[in-house]
């Protein structure tokens, strides 16, 4: 399903471009013939399907591996702080660092900035979560809570300092979206995203063990401690990284691994990979939206998959019972 | 890591104590399991039972005294080596995601690197056990407490499951049958001792005197983390023990199959 779904992607949009048309000018990528398609679907559109596709994936990895960590299935990424952190430190860039905020540089800043706050935010969570007898994972989740809410006000309040330009930029910046992509962004975010999708699947194991519970993972044989700064490590780099360069993606970390588990079962060996795939899926279809629905503007993609996932995710809690779910 | 002919003892504490919590939760509790042993612990509630399964299994640490597995200690062998000796059946499970029972059970051979063939031949054997085998595809989450507590069983018996003797490996299991019928308690019974033939050696705890003094080879009484008595069940159960750590008075009748007496106690409304 994935490859029609980049294909449709490249030819949707603004302009729209048959898909044999499309194949045509990438075959022609590098030969002379750079017309107006050729340019829009390499320079324009190929980075930014690609990195809907890579950052979706790495989103529901790691929504995939929090919900099992956490032995919650209603656990987000966002709940260990990353997200809140990542807002705030964007925020703070944009909101000090006004006057060096112009052009590609700047973009960069406000990026450095939301990866630096996701990253302290969770290392923050995870000191108020342990202590001489380990880490507490309930606890995580209170911390994340309390740092969000915290990230949060610090972040009104900053609003509230800021001129309108700046408060536009912030909340154009929270909703997210793939309108910067480019060939950096998305060698960037391939990177990260591979280390992931190498990694968290390593897991896969611990975490079907980690379903029964800490201490009988721990009777399994399997190294809870390490375990846990492993995957929160990857989780905060993975979700830090995509809160960077996207802005703030909502649901998709949260509902694919659902859908999954529900098509599928448990089984961490099989739910981490294909919650990959599916969230790539979900993020390039939810991005065609995004550019055709009120084309020639587009909306930010952040919206497009709040829209379709939160009754998605009502429907869930509403159901539950269906497929055996207690939460 | 067999037991060698020469130390066979699967499982020795010596004047050991725990505290994890500051207030001692177990004193100088000291014996020795040889391989195909089945012991029970007795005591009323917060008597340190489910505490000393604990520091068995490595959940609490060690405060005092020693704690070896196979003639070294307990700190001396690695999560996953410590895991292919010792399984461990919690009180209570926490899991709330929709494996099968099938799946559940082959959780047990995580720590073991058998091959997926024979994983499913030992998970299969655990789940007939404990008649397990014809829910294997049904949701855990969807199981009645019976049900869920066998199939918690099929997993700890796959993890302890082995082609060669399970001398050298010990299984704790804390209340296995509080919640099975009379039928699947009785064959849950003879499932752990068909293990302790084969040489497993099994600590259980079991609040039904009579059911323990009926399935252990050794009874060991704990009171408020201190340990009363050790032995046979028919040496250790006397009326004055249970007056003294149960406070209640009780009559022995003596006479029933396998030489163990029957508790019955006295009863206080016609007394």
């Amino acid at each position: 399903m994935l490859p029609p779904a980049l294909l449709a992607g490249l030819s949707s949009g603004a302009v729209a471009i048959a898909p044999d048309e499309v194949l045509n000018a990438l075959r022609n990528a590098t030969g002379p013939a750079a017309d107006q398609v050729s340019l829009i679907i390499n320079q324009i559109r190929m980075p930014r399907v690609l990195l809907a596709a890579v950052m979706g994936a790495t989103l529901a990895i790691s929504g995939a591996a929090t919900q099992g960590l956490f032995r919650n299935p209603l656990a987000d990424p966002s709940l260990i702080g990353v997200t809140a952190g990542a807002s705030l430190g964007a925020a703070l860039v944009i909101v000090t660092g006004g006057a060096m905020l112009s052009g590609f540089a700047g973009l960069t800043l406000v990026s450095a900035g939301a990866f630096v706050g996701g990253v302290v935010a969770v290392l923050l969570v995870y000191r108020l979560a342990t202590s001489a007898n380990g880490t507490s994972v309930a606890t995580m989740l209170l911390a994340g809570i309390a740092i969000t809410a915290l990230a949060g006000a610090i972040g009104s309040l900053l609003e509230f300092f800021a001129d309108n330009d700046m408060l536009r930029r912030i909340s154009l910046w929270k909703m997210g979206g793939l309108d910067g992509a480019s060939y950096p962004r998305l060698v960037l975010a391939a990177a990260v995203g591979l280390v992931l999708w190498l990694a968290l699947p390593r897991y896969a194991k611990a975490l079907n063990a980690l379903l029964l519970g800490e201490s009988e993972a721990r009777h399994l044989g399997i190294p809870v401690a390490r375990v846990k700064i492993g995957i929160i490590t990857l989780v905060a780099v993975g979700v830090g990284t995509s809160v960077a360069l996207v802005g703030t993606i909502a649901f998709v970390g949260l509902v694919v691994p659902h859908i999954v588990r529900m098509l599928a079962g448990p089984d961490h060996r099989f739910l981490l990979p294909a919650s990959a795939l599916a969230g790539a899926l979900l993020l390039v279809v939810a991005d065609i939206f995004a550019r055709v629905l009120v084309a020639p503007t587009e909306l930010p993609v952040g919206v497009i998959t709040a829209i379709i996932g939160v009754p998605f995710f009502i429907s869930l809690l509403r159901n539950r019972h269906h497929y055996g779910m207690q939460a | 890591m067999s037991a060698g002919a020469g130390d066979a003892i699967a499982l020795r504490l010596d004047t050991a104590s725990a505290a994890p919590w500051g207030r001692p939760l177990l004193q100088t509790i000291s014996m020795a399991l040889s391989p195909g042993t089945v012991l029970a612990l007795a005591g009323p509630n917060g008597a340190g039972k489910s505490s000393l399964l604990q520091l068995i299994a490595g959940d609490i640490p060690l405060a005092g005294g020693r704690l070896e597995l196979n003639g070294k200690p307990l700190r001396a062998w690695s999560h996953t080596e410590r895991a292919q000796q010792i399984a461990y059946l919690p009180q209570m499970s926490l899991l709330n995601f929709p494996y099968t029972v099938r799946e559940v059970a082959l959780l047990g051979r995580i720590p073991h690197n058998s091959g997926a063939a024979r994983d499913t031949r030992f998970a299969e054997q655990a789940m007939r056990a404990t008649d397990t085998l014809t829910l294997g595809e049904r949701l855990y989450t969807r199981l009645s407490g019976g049900e869920k507590q066998r199939t918690q069983l099929a997993r700890v018996f796959a993890q302890i499951e082995d082609e060669r003797s399970l001398a050298g490996k010990v299984l704790l299991l804390d209340e296995p049958t509080s919640a099975l019928d009379l039928a699947h308690q009785e064959q849950i019974l003879s499932a752990v001792h068909a293990l302790a033939d084969r040489g497993c050696a099994v600590i259980l705890v079991i609040h039904d005197l009579n059911l323990a003094a009926r399935v252990a080879d050794q009874l060991l009484v704990l009171d408020a983390g201190r340990q009363i008595a050790l032995g046979t069940p028919s040496d250790v159960l006397t009326v004055e023990l249970l007056r003294a750590v149960f406070h209640v008075d009780v009559t022995l009748f003596h006479g029933a199959p396998g030489g163990v007496p029957v508790i019955m106690p006295n009863d206080r409304a016609r007394a």
